[in-house]
């Protein structure tokens, strides 16, 4: 029994298993693969910043969820992480930074700046990244503890798994886009 | 090899005259009040003065007196250094509400140029002479100069936040 691996693996989609074949949907297939390598890319400006590297660091390990490595660059990354107060000076890049990032996406505010400006309501800050940029998941806290960044991580793999492959061609999307004014 | 305030009274005194006024010491600094008009000269004369020597400029900011009368609605005030002697000294200049003008000392020292472009962003004080009197550190859309008392504080596009549940209501704001 000792030589039995610890290593907790992802459970099969809903399927027709027999033997030597197992039949599914392959929009599970695909939903599993992407909720489990999402490569993240941290926007951090502030506090919040400082939860996501413990978050990233060997306690609590954001890498056993698949999201090992962290992108610095938009193009090679699916998740972004919005973390800390952003201006509005800061607001036309933080969308840049956005729109360079290929489909499909998903955005997490994490903190109570990012989710609405946070206790800075004031004429500079912008009153959540939802004015410039969709947002999937909201992780709230002042900052908040890596846990709950780990379950915001968390349940977008639950958005992303149940993702119709259909979703970011359907009328509703373009409608959710054109409607921040993205292309 | 101290320098006494007394000393720099005077000198300042017999140049300028009347345009250097309100002598007195605030918070353990000596402090004058300058006419706008000759700000740039009464600063060269501190500069390049052998005894004054306040070769270095610290701060450059603006303030905004809602309560004063419309020829002294806002303020410009200039912190000196003269490092030898390590005495520090404060200008204020006042300008009118209507037409905040006043010329530029980016000629007298180079930091000063940010520093009046900051003042101009936030109080809209115009620097006549400064080659580049451009926001600084709010964004370029800003029709508001923030810190001006006439404008609020919040964000006037909020549109989730009740003010019930930031402990404001009309009496504390």
């Amino acid at each position: 029994m000792e030589n039995v691996s610890k290593t907790k693996m992802v459970e099969a989609p809903e399927g027709i298993a027999g033997e030597g074949f197992f039949a599914t949907r392959f929009d599970s297939v695909i939903g599993l693969a992407r909720a489990n390598s999402l490569w993240p890319l941290p926007f951090a400006t502030s506090c919040c910043g400082i939860e996501f590297m413990a978050t990233m660091a060997s306690h609590y390990d954001l890498a056993r969820f698949g999201s090992e490595r962290v992108s610095f660059s938009p193009r090679q990354a699916d998740m972004l992480l919005v973390m800390g107060t952003i201006s509005k000076k800061m607001a036309p890049i933080l969308r840049q930074v956005y729109e360079q990032m290929s489909e499909p996406r998903w955005v997490i505010a994490v903190g109570a700046c990012a989710s609405s400006g946070g206790i800075f309501d004031t004429y500079s800050v912008l009153q959540g990244i939802d004015k410039v940029i969709p947002v999937d998941v909201y992780v709230p806290g002042c900052p908040p503890r890596p846990e709950q960044i780990v379950d915001g991580v968390m349940h977008l793999q639950e958005l992303v798994k149940n993702e119709s492959s259909r979703r970011r061609n359907s009328d509703e999307y373009k409608e959710l886009l054109a409607s921040y004014n993205i292309e | 090899m101290a320098l006494d305030t007394l000393e720099i009274q005077n000198k300042l005194q017999e140049a300028f005259g009347q345009k250097v006024n309100h002598f007195r010491t605030e918070y353990g600094v000596f402090v004058l009040e300058a006419e706008a008009n000759s700000i740039v000269e009464i600063l060269q004369f501190m500069k390049e003065d052998k005894t004054l020597n306040f070769h270095f400029l610290t701060d450059l900011c603006g303030v905004h007196y809602p309560e004063n009368e419309n020829s002294e609605q806002f303020c410009v005030v200039y912190h000196l250094h003269n490092w030898f002697t390590n005495t520090r000294i404060r200008v204020k200049t006042f300008i009118s509400g209507t037409q905040p003008e006043l010329p530029s000392i980016t000629s007298l020292f180079e930091s000063a140029n940010w520093m009046e472009r900051e003042t101009y962003d936030f109080y809209g004080i115009i620097f006549t002479g400064h080659p580049n009197l451009v926001r600084i550190l709010n964004m370029d859309e800003m029709v508001s100069f923030p810190l001006r008392k006439e404008f609020p504080m919040e964000d006037s596009g909020r549109t989730d936040k009740d003010d019930r549940f930031f402990g404001r209501t009309i009496n504390n704001c």
